[in-house]
């Protein structure tokens, strides 16, 4: 088996973010790394949007990232921390749109390891060092400088090592020009690993320890170390240094230190100030639970700066310094807004707030006030005594707030992400869909959300409405060549063509100069202020003036088709001929003298748009019905003329010429496409040579079941191509790439461009008899997200064999239940509190739920109609159980009746994991399967992580043990068990009487039950241990699974294992062989490893495209969906295998991971090409792409081909 | 072996300790091979984004409250070492 991986969504979860100018250009931007792909956004100041400029996979792990700018410069650089043991300062080129590697340091050992920096960033804020730092010990400083072409420039790395320190945080100092200086948050463990009594290691002190890079020596010294809070967790820079002009200082400079608890300011000689973190005031919030900021930006304006810190809540808080010169004077808290918890927050000069959550979908906020005139209450250090700091070590009494909906802030964009998807399937539920949807269970927490996810782009329709017959085209024109917006919407019907005026509404208009008794064919706005229709039985030239003149069809002809741009004109008579016209410089529409026979009846023509500044197109296609498509020129010199030709395999149904930009054929300028749909529903793409007129490179996709329509529309300024079928494709250029997408709309039997005032960039279609106006608003999209809210974080999820329900558990640990939160109530209530009810109505989904002690779990199973997008039924489960696995059994003993099995446990701890009693719960179905109804719950000793109908029965995998239960009357009766395992069973799969055991870190087993002896018996396992995350079987002999490191493979058990194990009745052999390796006596083999760098979550085995191969579909923990493809033929991979490895050496990963190794990071990579790699094939510049594809002995459209033929085949994408 | 050569070998090899914590050596006790083990355990979750948004999810925390608990356990992450023998 070789197979080949493909990203169909990639990662979108933010791990950090960072603002600055990186395209050199007034406006900032932003840098979200997704932990694997680096992202530039764009902010539009105007309409609040965030789109993306570029994406890049980076192959490699990004850890941490900062942004710097040398003094002077007005452009913004990337530095990038990685596990690949370099440092690498990246540029945004603008003119080639892509990041540019400027330099690459090596200073360790790849991976994320304890002592190689990479983990923490910090610059001086004069960009002139950069300390990169590693979790323990290692510290470096790199100078950065500008040599004579003033091309930055990066020193040889100076040390700041510091021996057994843990380091927590570290930040560059605002001095100024002084020397730049750099504060590290570090802990000693030498002492606690030589103290047995423990006692060095509670007294172990936290150090704030400066670093000053002497400028004049070129070295690093330790300046100053004192011990702060051992809470500690994260510094933020203070603004300071002077200002050249005058003498005032910016800042007091220093650091500001949050720890548990409390803020503290801090810097060498001066006084501290100590702040507590504002707590809410919420009656069920846990007094003794600690607070923490997670992240934090500071901003300075003209004269001021203001810190936003958030804490684990989400909470921020505005904290403002007041200084006299570089004296401070105070230090303030208070409530600024609640925003989702965040990786990384930055602020904007425009004004906005660009909150990277931590889990679910990204938001940019627009800053309506700075929260300085209202009535929060504000904490100063100058209500503590020695400005809080005397007596450090015992915390300050609690501060509270009230916390409520957004005040100062307003949402302005959302970024959609699926981080983190917990569980999936892949059906096909939809009425009319030919290809299956995705269902994702995605979130944390309130945020949670159930995800339907479908190929194809969103569309947003405006208008809709009815027309008095069924049209069979709609064109809108503009009156005048230069009018901004159209003018008419013109429809042909069989009999008769109507004209709409569009203006404040759409009426009807008669005095167009149309003709309205025939149907049309075409309709132009040509010349400058000239209107054309093509009826069958001749074409109107309407002029300005409203005069018409008109040429006629020969007696006995008609015209069948035609197309026009807005110079020419040629139309296809019934006797097949071809006449064509050419506007001259009086804006007079001629003949050319001479008629075309083309032997066969014309189908199809085309005409490519005028280009800027020519007089003419040079080709026209011609689609004739003897299954041919012709290349005709209409240069002036050889006019008519047959150029070239290609066969098809059915009969042409329409034609298209168009000029797209495609990077991958040519960075610069568009290449002139000839689209040909088929009626067979196939369209072909070829290009068409603008030299010789020769038709090369075609590539073929499959759109529907009906004959093929193609409309030239114009997408965000841009030529695009809109495909009807039986679904409606959308082929445009984004980010200088092809894209070849479904609509998620209603089937159209026709379109055209449509742009007024409200909608400038609109479609227009007719669906039947409807007139729908509509707008793709986000280009680049593959995946339609729909999505239903969830209480809790969803677990897992399972469908129904016969109804189309879905059956889903959520659950949140440190989080109380609905009857807890009761309880608890009652008690505060008996006890006297008053109780502020108007907090406990907050919107958990903006406010998450007060936080509980560890043991405390609220959890729920739910009944998903995913057709109709709603929640049927919500079954909370009380006495503080959650659920952690479901299934669907057919209990023999009941006649095949289905029930669903929840594994849940009471009072379960993560860790250790441990839990006061297991239950199975069984539930019989009601109402179809929207209600469920509790049979009985069984005890058991351990969690029960797996279940699965088996035979007529329940196989569960209740912590080590595997057992098989029957149903009982009261109870589930315990039938065999194996107490084998090694750790905990996290997933049962099963085929025949073979169950494969997913074990949480001994890898996958497979066992057999054996009923005549009753026996439940392992066979066969791995040779090597992993931390499985998701198992699936692709075959009876063969799983593809997953492992908590981000690794995907593929084990195979010997064919010959199997038929023995199951030639033996009653596995008495397998009883008495020899165990292996401390194992089982047979051992998988391993057929392909790949690490893919999400977790993987969930694999499916299935076909994405209707009658087309079956892959395997996998999503991971930060959102990715990919997908790994079986290679068909030995000649395909070694081609893409050979284009792989030429590829690892053109194309270096943007963070300096050597490929190979990243792809291979636990184990060697196995038989599975990376297509992510193959594919930036595309980008790569023309010469690199030639001589790629001359080493593989191919051409570079071929090499192309074999990519789109890869992607397309197996997913649709 | 020399006594020229034992004596080479072991500065290079106490360099190479000094250089890279966590190298282990023949007389490694049990205590710190495993104080070792969970410190490279817990830094590399650290250092891999989809670990702490794992744990995180699990134990229904934030990440940066992942992330702080296990640098903080770095600190001692097997508890104090075992009493030294007096012989």
């Amino acid at each position: 088996m070789h197979l080949y991986n493909l990203t169909l969504q990639p990662p979108s979860a933010v791990t950090q973010a960072i603002v600055g100018n990186f395209s050199g250009a007034r406006q900032q931007e932003i840098i979200v790394s997704h932990g694997t792909r680096l992202e530039l956004l764009r902010p539009d100041v105007q309409t609040g949007k965030l789109s993306t400029v570029i994406a890049s996979d980076v192959f490699g792990s990004i850890r941490s990232l900062a942004a710097f700018r040398l003094t002077g410069s007005t452009k913004d650089y990337a530095i990038v921390g990685s596990d690949s043991g370099r440092i690498v300062i990246l540029d945004y080129d603008p003119k080639t749109s892509s990041f540019v590697k400027l330099h690459q340091e090596t200073f360790g050992k790849s991976g994320a390891r304890r002592i190689v920096p990479g983990q923490y960033l910090a610059t001086d804020p004069k960009g002139r060092s950069v300390m990169i730092s590693a979790t323990e010990k290692a510290k470096l400083v790199y100078i950065l400088n500008r040599d004579a072409a003033a091309n930055l420039t990066i020193s040889s790395p100076l040390e700041a090592h510091k021996n057994s320190a843990i380091i927590h945080h570290i930040v560059g100092l605002d001095v100024g020009f002084e020397n730049p200086l750099y504060a590290a948050l570090e802990v000693d463990y030498t002492e606690s690993d030589q103290d047995p009594t423990g006692e060095a290691f509670n007294n172990a002190e936290k150090m704030l320890t400066y670093y000053e890079l002497d400028l004049g020596l070129n070295h690093v010294v330790r300046k100053w170390s004192e011990p702060t809070d051992p809470r500690a967790n994260l510094l933020v820079q203070v603004p300071g240094g002077q200002i050249a002009s005058s003498d005032r200082f910016d800042g007091p400079s220093g650091v500001l230190v949050c720890c548990e608890d409390h803020i503290i300011y801090r810097h060498m000689d001066r006084q501290q100030h100590r702040v507590p973190i504002p707590r809410r005031q919420h009656p069920l919030e846990d007094p003794g639970r600690g607070i923490i900021i997670v992240s934090a930006v500071m901003h300075k304006m003209k004269g001021a700066f203001f810190f936003l810190l958030q804490s684990e809540d989400g909470d921020l808080y505005k904290v403002t310094i007041e200084h006299e010169e570089d004296e401070v004077r105070a230090l303030k808290i208070k409530y600024f807004d609640t925003v989702p918890v965040a990786s990384s927050l930055c602020i904007l000069k425009s004004g906005f707030l660009f909150v990277a959550s931590e889990f679910g979908n990204h938001y940019l906020y627009q800053f309506q006030k700075l929260g300085d005139d209202d009535n929060e209450p504000e904490f100063s250090s100058t209500s503590y005594p020695s400005f809080g700091m005397a007596n450090s070590s015992s915390p300050l009494p609690h501060a509270h707030f009230r916390p409520r909906g957004l005040d100062n802030l307003a949402l302005a964009d959302e970024l959609e992400s699926l981080d983190p998807i917990l569980d999936s399937k892949v059906m096909n539920l939809l009425p009319n869909s030919d290809t299956p949807q995705i269902f994702t269970a995605c979130g944390r927490g309130a945020r949670s959300s159930f995800r339907m996810l479908r190929h194809g782009l969103d569309v947003e329709e405006s208008v809709s409405s009815e027309l008095p017959g069924i049209p069979n085209a709609v064109w809108t024109t503009k009156r005048r060549e230069d009018d901004p917006f159209d003018s008419y919407i013109i429809l042909s019907f069989v009999n008769g063509t109507l004209v709409l005026s569009i203006g404040e509404t759409i009426e009807e208009v008669q005095d167009t100069g149309f003709l309205s008794s025939a149907p049309t064919l075409a309709v132009q706005q040509i010349g400058a202020d000239a209107l054309l229709q093509v009826h069958p039985q001749g074409i109107r030239h309407v002029l300005a003036d409203h005069r018409v003149n008109e040429w006629r069809v020969p007696q006995g002809k008609t015209i069948v088709t035609a197309t026009t741009n807005k110079r020419q004109v040629v139309v296809a008579l019934s006797s097949a001929e071809l006449v064509y016209f050419e506007l001259d410089l009086d804006g007079q529409l001629n003949e050319y003298q001479d008629r075309k026979a083309m032997g066969s009846t014309v189908l199809a023509l085309s005409v490519a748009e005028v280009p800027e500044g020519r007089q003419r197109t040079p080709y026209l296609a011609v689609g004739c019905e003897d299954q041919t498509v012709r290349i005709i020129s209409l240069d002036p010199e050889s006019t008519l003329e047959i150029i070239s030709l290609q066969a098809l395999t059915a009969p042409p149904s329409a034609i298209c010429i168009a000029d797209m930009l495609d990077a991958s054929i040519n960075k610069t300028q568009p290449t002139m496409f000839v689209n040909i749909g088929l009626q067979n529903g196939v369209l072909l793409r070829t290009v068409l040579d603008p030299v010789n007129g020769q038709l090369t490179d075609t590539r073929t996709r499959f759109l529907g079941t009906r004959p093929v329509r193609l409309i030239r529309v114009t997408i965000q300024k841009n030529p695009a191509i809109l495909a009807l079928s039986s679904r409606s494709w959308l082929n445009y250029t984004h980010q200088n790439l092809m894209h070849f997408t479904p609509l998620i709309f209603e089937n159209l039997d026709y379109a055209w461009s449509f742009s007024a005032e409200l909608s400038p960039e609109g479609l227009i279609g007719i669906a039947g008899s409807v007139l729908r106006i509509f707008q793709v608003p986000k280009l680049g999209m593959k995946l339609k997200q729909d999505a239903i809210p969830l209480s809790y974080t969803p677990r897992k999820f399972i469908s129904h064999p016969t109804n189309r329900y879905f059956y889903l558990i959520e659950g949140d640990h440190r989080v109380a239940g609905e009857p807890g939160v009761e309880k608890r109530l009652q008690e505060l209530r008996q006890a006297g509190k008053s109780i502020d009810e108007e907090m406990l109505e907050l919107p958990a989904e903006v406010f998450g739920r007060p936080k509980a002690p560890a043991g405390t779990w609220a959890s729920a199973i739910r009944i998903i109609d995913p057709v109709e997008a709603k929640t049927v039924a919500m079954i909370p489960l009380d006495n503080n159980e959650a659920a952690f696995s479901l299934a669907v059994v057919s209990f023999s003993a009941r006649e095949g009746e289905l029930h669903l099995v929840v594994g849940t446990a009471a009072d379960t701890l993560v860790s250790p994991r441990s839990c006061k009693s297991g239950y199975l719960r069984t539930y019989k179905f009601t109402d179809d399967g929207a209600g469920l109804e509790l049979l009985h719950k069984t005890e058991t000793d351990d969690v029960p992580l797996a279940v699965l109908g088996f035979q007529g029965r329940l196989a569960a995998g209740v912590g080590k043990a595997l057992r098989i239960y029957d149903i009982g009357k009261k109870k589930l009766l315990r039938k065999v068990e194996n107490k084998a395992f090694a750790t905990a069973i996290i997933s049962l799969t099963t085929q025949g009487s073979r169950i494969i055991v997913g074990d949480m870190q001994e890898s996958v087993h497979f066992a057999v039950y054996k009923p005549p002896e009753n026996r439940l018996l392992v066979f066969a396992d791995d040779s090597s241990p992993r931390w499985i995350s998701a198992v699936t079987m692709v075959d009876y002999n063969t799983v593809a699974a997953s492992d908590r490191f981000g690794n995907v493979f593929v084990n195979r058990l010997d064919p010959k294992v199997s038929d023995q194990v199951d030639d033996d009745p009653t596995g008495a052999g397998i009883l008495h062989e020899k165990g292996q390796l401390m194992g089982a006596p047979h051992k998988t083999k391993l057929l392909c490893h790949f690490h893919v760098g999400d977790l993987v979550t969930s694999i499916h085995k299935v076909s994405l495209v209707a009658g087309g191969r079956e892959v395997l579909l996998y999503t991971g923990l930060h959102g990715t969906v990919g997908i790994l493809v079986p290679f068909v033929s030995k000649e395909d991979v070694d081609f893409i295998s050979t284009l792989e490895q030429h590829m690892r050496t053109e194309q270096g990963s943007l963070v300096g991971r050597d490929h190979l190794s990243w792809r291979g990071y636990y184990t060697p990579v196995k038989a599975v090409v990376d297509g992510d790699l193959c594919e930036t094939y595309a980008r790569l510049p023309g010469s690199k792409q030639s001589a790629i594809a001359g080493e593989l002995d191919r051409t570079v459209g071929e090499v192309l081909k074999k990519l789109e033929q890869l992607r397309v085949g197996a997913s649709g994408f | 072996m020399s006594s020229e050569l034992r004596y080479t070998a072991n500065t290079q090899l106490e360099h190479l300790h000094a250089r890279y914590t966590g190298t282990g050596h023949a007389d490694l006790t049990k205590y710190d091979w495993v104080t070792h083990q969970h410190r490279d355990t817990l830094s590399s979750i650290v250092g891999h984004p989809t670990l702490t948004s794992y744990l995180a999810i699990a134990d229904g925390e934030s990440i940066g409250r992942v992330r702080f608990e296990m640098t903080e356990r770095m600190l001692q992450p097997c508890g104090p070492p075992p009493r030294k023998d007096e012989d």
